[in-house]
């Protein structure tokens, strides 16, 4: 079925590959909302909305290079730390302590770019490792994820950064026509991301070495360079999710940006129904993932039941989301 | 002494020749005997009675986790809960340590074992993926842990010997070091000398082939992650008696540890095959350029801060895995 799509993609069907895969995610994300708008009070404000939306951008943001590196068959454990080298990066460069450019337009431009750049970097180094020694994604993205704190740290010797900077300020908490700014970008990315894969030839490509790669090397495709690409992707989403949280925090924490974020970013791919065998991909999926996680700690929150417990909720429910795909996908 | 499993691919030499995968694993040999010459030449103290003593001592749990992790690689699979696990457990004996050191022992095991054997089942009966599986427990165990200790370390009674577990000597060698031992020796036997091993490293080289032979692939599975949970337990009470109280938030980033030591040790994570010794001397190798940055910072000749030791670990980890590239695909 998976060759079919390659072959004669019909144009809906790479957006929603596993038909009604999609339909459960987004069934319980309904369910959940109509549990809140009956059960929680003050459940629908605008507040309550962009609360829901500022705390699942980074990992939304994340999870969607994490869907396309899942669809080649990898994984990409080094997110996290990408991000604490991103965030530790920022402040140093529009505080001039490395570059040694004073504070202004320019330095402020250069800390976003940079980091971001460098994410992407460390992540091509990742998708080298990957591509051009066979080395498995798991171990080769591990190299940075033990690493990648420890060079944040480094740099920054371990410090918090606190930092008043009017550009990271309006990226933290400005709102354009009332919607927080780091919304508007999460919406960018996963658009851009549900165009790719659904869309262009590198979707399709991305999508073929999952699902056969041995099938995708006969067939002529550069595997190497599609996959070095992805974790680069992976790599610059890490990183744009970095500032966002240094923005938001108006401080930067080698020590705790990015922690666990490989996780978050994994259990909302799984829970949005994309599998980690490769092959597919649903970026909107892994958005409802995401929203469908936050949400759920939210309304236990919300409902007085402690954060600890909150985390054995999310366990059940990231188990019974994949054993619900799985007895789907059995023949 | 070899002890080291080998599967039937491996014997019969398809893929890495015989010499190659040797050398492979004894890659691991070869670096720690250097880091031990290199740290005997450059620092007085190295290889004095209170720093090996200590080294073994602080680095039993890691080692007890990392056999565990051994085991579930050999088979094909992962287990990223063993840190939360380990602090569940810390957690759980450290409140029953009042009544004394072996109900401390059994309850933290048992916390183990039970975290391990939902692993296996889910993994072996509801055939869900061991990523996300453990993925998931790992946050259940997390989460359990918090709510046992209400936030806070648990601290553990000194009425009770329950302390020596961590602090105390048993025929002049620190009891976590016993534990590890005996623990590894019995993980040795377990893997080359029993069918439980060898059902192990046949459901690793391929897990279909060795359900046409009959094998029992998924009773193997439950009990591998079931043992892996019950190290991971042992590991957390050690955890507890260490530091005198039960940690909650402790174990974050031992799975990845765990891992990074099986795969220095040679073990493939495609799974069929990988050796019980290679394992601990994987996990001793990471254990002493922690040990080293110490003497080195000691030294004054120039400061490495504690946070390049995650930076030099995730470099030797690329360096190991890169030989291991090399050695692998080396034609025979």
């Amino acid at each position: 079925m998976q060759e079919l799509e390659i072959v004669a993609p019909r144009r809906r069907r790479l957006v929603l590959p596993h038909g009604g895969a999609l339909g459960g995610t987004l069934l319980s994300l309904v369910l959940l909302v109509l549990f809140n708008l009956v059960a929680t009070p003050h459940f629908t404000s605008l507040q309550t909305l962009y609360v829901n939306l500022t705390q699942v951008t980074t990992i939304v943001i994340v999870a969607v290079g994490m869907t396309m590196v899942i669809a080649t068959g990898g994984i990409d454990l080094s997110v996290g730390s990408l991000m604490a080298i991103s965030g530790a990066l920022a402040p140093l460069i529009f505080a001039g302590k490395l570059l040694g450019i004073g504070p202004g337009p320019l330095a402020d431009g250069l800390a976003f770019v940079l980091p971001v750049l460098v994410a992407m970097g460390f992540g091509c180094f990742n998708g080298w490792l990957v591509a051009r020694f066979r080395i498995q994604p798991i171990v080769a993205t591990l190299v940075l994820f033990i690493a990648g704190r420890g060079i944040a740290q480094v740099m920054t010797n371990g410090n918090l950064q606190a930092f008043h900077n009017a550009a990271f300020h309006t990226l933290g908490l400005g709102r354009v026509l009332g919607v927080p700014i780091q919304v508007w970008l999460m919406a960018t990315v996963v658009g851009i991301a549900t165009w790719v894969i659904a869309r262009t030839l590198y979707g399709r490509q991305l999508l073929a070495v999952g699902g056969n790669e041995a099938a995708a090397r006969l067939a002529g495709l550069p595997v190497g360079r599609i996959k070095i690409l992805v974790y680069a992707v992976s790599g610059l989403l890490s990183g744009i999710a970095g500032l966002i949280v240094i923005a938001i925090n108006s401080s930067s924490d080698a020590n705790l940006v990015g922690l666990g974020m490989e996780l978050d970013a994994i259990a909302a791919v799984a829970v949005g129904g994309t599998a980690l065998t490769g092959g597919r991909a649903s970026i909107i999926g892994t958005l409802l993932g995401a929203l469908i996680i936050q949400l759920l700690r939210y309304t236990l929150l919300s409902h007085g039941i402690p954060d600890a417990a909150a985390l054995v909720v999310k366990a059940a429910v990231i188990l019974v989301a994949v054993y619900i795909q799985q007895v789907r996908r059995a023949p | 002494m070899s002890i080291s499993g080998t599967s039937l691919a491996d014997t019969i030499a398809v893929g890495p020749s015989r010499h190659a995968a040797l050398l492979q694993r004894q890659g691991v040999v070869v670096a720690l005997v250097l880091l031990i010459l290199f740290g005997a030449w450059r620092y007085d103290d190295f290889l004095g009675l209170y720093n090996v003593m200590s080294v073994l001592r602080y680095n039993s749990m890691f080692a007890l986790v990392a056999l565990g992790m051994g085991f579930v690689i050999m088979t094909g699979g992962i287990d990223l809960s063993v840190g939360a696990t380990a602090a569940l457990a810390s957690v759980v004996s450290a409140g029953v340590s009042d009544v004394g050191l072996g109900a401390g022992l059994a309850a933290g095991i048992a916390a183990g074992l039970a975290i391990g054997l939902i692993n296996g089942l889910a993994i072996a009966w509801a055939r869900l993926p061991a990523f996300v599986t453990t993925l998931a427990t790992m946050l259940a165990a997390r989460g359990l842990a918090l709510l046992i200790s209400g936030n806070q370390s648990v601290s553990v009674s000194w009425e009770t010997s329950f302390t020596d577990l961590g602090g105390g000597d048993f025929l002049g060698f620190p009891i976590p070091a016993w534990i590890a031992g005996i623990a590894f020796v019995l993980g040795a036997v377990l893997l080359n000398f029993t069918g439980f091993g060898r059902a192990v490293l046949a459901i690793g080289g391929n897990e279909e082939a060795a359900r046409l032979m009959g094998l029992p692939v998924a009773r193997t599975k439950v009990l591998v992650y079931g043992l892996t949970g019950a190290l991971a337990g042992l590991a957390g009470v050690i955890l507890a008696a260490q530091f005198g109280a039960g940690q909650p938030t402790e174990g974050q980033g031992w799975e990845l540890f765990a891992i990074a030591a099986v795969v220095v040790g040679g073990t493939l994570l495609t799974g069929g095959m990988g050796s019980v010794g290679f394992t601990l001397a994987g996990a001793m190798l990471l254990g002493l350029i922690f040990n080293i940055l110490n003497f080195e910072n000691g030294k004054g000749d120039f400061t490495l801060s504690a946070y390049w030791q995650s930076v030099i670990r995730g470099a030797f980890l690329l360096l190991v895995v890169l030989l291991q590239n090399r050695l692998a695909r080396r034609p025979s």
